[in-house]
């Protein structure tokens, strides 16, 4: 327990003190989705229809740009040695790992998400969905991203497939993701959406530690 | 005198090590007592790194077995982690950290509740720079962090790997007393050096001795 929790601070320690880390992938976040009004014309009724779309696709790419600050900085200078040779067993670390990195890339992007919704004109009716959906939807992301972050050590361009590996991955949060904000407005209400996003969640929290450990001793041997 | 929990003694039976397609050890055995000290010798590649690293169970041996006090120690890999400590090549100092707060974690991940840090900064030096961003550290004074770990968490197996590369003469006194200190109490050293270390009593494992010739390479 003292080396989970040690783990944890540690990891949110290096991110406090390394703040450009979080406020890149924030920038990332509300770039993305400001150049869509650009990109698709400012008409307000397309903006309109499309936003839960866009706001989770950003969301998503943000949190793969922030994935390989998991393991690459300690797989380079050694660190993972020592996580490897903790007490601890490996998939706990991995869920430590996990809880720091959605502690300083999902939380955030949850918090930043009604101002983004301002920006293409989301309906406030659906902010309740969109905020209670990033909030489920995102500890998946950052459970099955350390797989793929995991996984990609030792390659010789770890973004690129990094990204290959975590974006099919992704897919089923993204789906669920935005078809309750869609369904928040309907009379079909968004509380399907969100269970099936809560279970994606629970589901990736035993397996994706454990994936992800496995991974990382392939990595280390 | 014994501050550790309990007394270890590491045996290591008929290893081998496999690096890739390549067998860079094998037959090797070897016995670690309490206070004792065993220095790995031998040329470049000859495999004192892997040996190490082995011995940490950072790697899994192609042949062979580790024993820890008679049991093997895969049977249970927390129990003998938390009673070594290794000091490789690589120091995992993160350079927005401080020493204070990297020895904190170290020790933390070691499982040590109560960890000596003050005494672990003094004993390599480090205290004037504790609270320093280890990015302006100097290669010496990482080091240094890097063995400081070994104080602030006790622990009664060392695996050290060449140790005193870029301490000055004064770094290199303080790991000696270090690691006479932990002799005395019961602790146990393994390390591979180039630099001369005074290590009274060593055993010395030339590891030249078990390489495989390379027409063996691909048995066990």
């Amino acid at each position: 327990m003292t080396a989970f929790i040690g783990l944890i601070r540690h990891d949110l320690r290096l991110a406090a003190r390394q703040g450009g880390d979080i406020g890149l992938v924030l920038g990332f976040f509300v770039l993305a989705v400001i150049l869509f009004p650009f990109g698709v014309g400012p008409e307000p009724e397309l903006l309109r229809r499309i936003a839960a779309g866009i706001i989770w696709v950003a969301a998503l790419l943000a949190a793969v740009l922030s994935l390989d600050r998991l393991f690459a900085a300690d797989y380079a200078d050694g660190g993972l040695d020592l996580i490897a040779l903790s007490p601890v067993p490996l998939e706990l670390a991995m869920l430590a790992k996990s809880t720091a990195h959605w502690l300083t890339t999902g939380l955030p992007l949850v918090i930043v998400s009604p101002l983004l919704a301002l920006f293409v004109d989301l309906d406030p009716a659906a902010l309740p969905a969109l905020m209670l959906g990033l909030l489920l939807g995102t500890p998946a992301m950052s459970l099955l991203g350390a797989i793929a972050a995991a996984l990609s050590l030792g390659a010789r361009r770890p973004g690129v497939l990094m990204t290959l590996l975590v974006l099919p991955l992704y897919l089923p949060t993204l789906i669920f993701g935005a078809a309750a904000v869609e369904a928040s407005l309907s009379a079909e209400g968004a509380r399907s959406h969100l269970l099936l996003l809560a279970a994606l969640s629970v589901a990736a929290l035993p397996f994706a530690p454990l994936a992800a450990a496995a991974a990382l001793r392939q990595a280390l041997d | 005198m014994n501050p550790f929990s309990e007394t270890a003694e590491l045996v290591g039976e008929k290893l081998a090590c496999r690096r890739g397609e390549r067998l860079v050890f094998r037959g090797l055995d070897c016995r670690l007592l309490p206070g004792g000290a065993l220095v790995l010798t031998g040329p470049n590649g000859s495999g004192k790194s892997s040996l190490l690293r082995l011995l940490a169970t950072l790697l899994a041996p192609a042949a062979g077995c580790l024993l820890l006090n008679g049991m093997a120690v895969m049977d249970d890999p927390a129990h003998y982690r938390a009673m070594l400590h290794y000091v490789g090549h690589l120091e995992g100092v993160k350079p927005a950290l401080s020493p204070y707060d990297m020895l904190g974690f170290w020790a933390a991940l070691h499982g040590e509740r109560r960890p000596a840090i003050d005494a672990a900064l003094a004993a390599f030096g480090i205290e004037r720079v504790a609270d320093w961003p280890c990015r302006w550290l100097s290669a010496g004074q990482r080091r240094r962090l890097a063995l400081a770990r070994l104080i602030a968490a006790p622990a009664p197996i060392w695996l050290l790997d060449e140790p005193g590369a870029a301490l000055d003469r004064d770094g290199a006194g303080r790991l000696e007393s270090a690691i006479a200190e932990h002799r005395a109490a019961g602790g146990s050293i393994a390390v591979a050096t180039h630099e001369p270390i005074a290590l009274p009593g060593a055993t010395i494992l030339a590891l030249d001795a078990f390489a495989a010739p390379p027409e063996d390479a691909l048995a066990v």
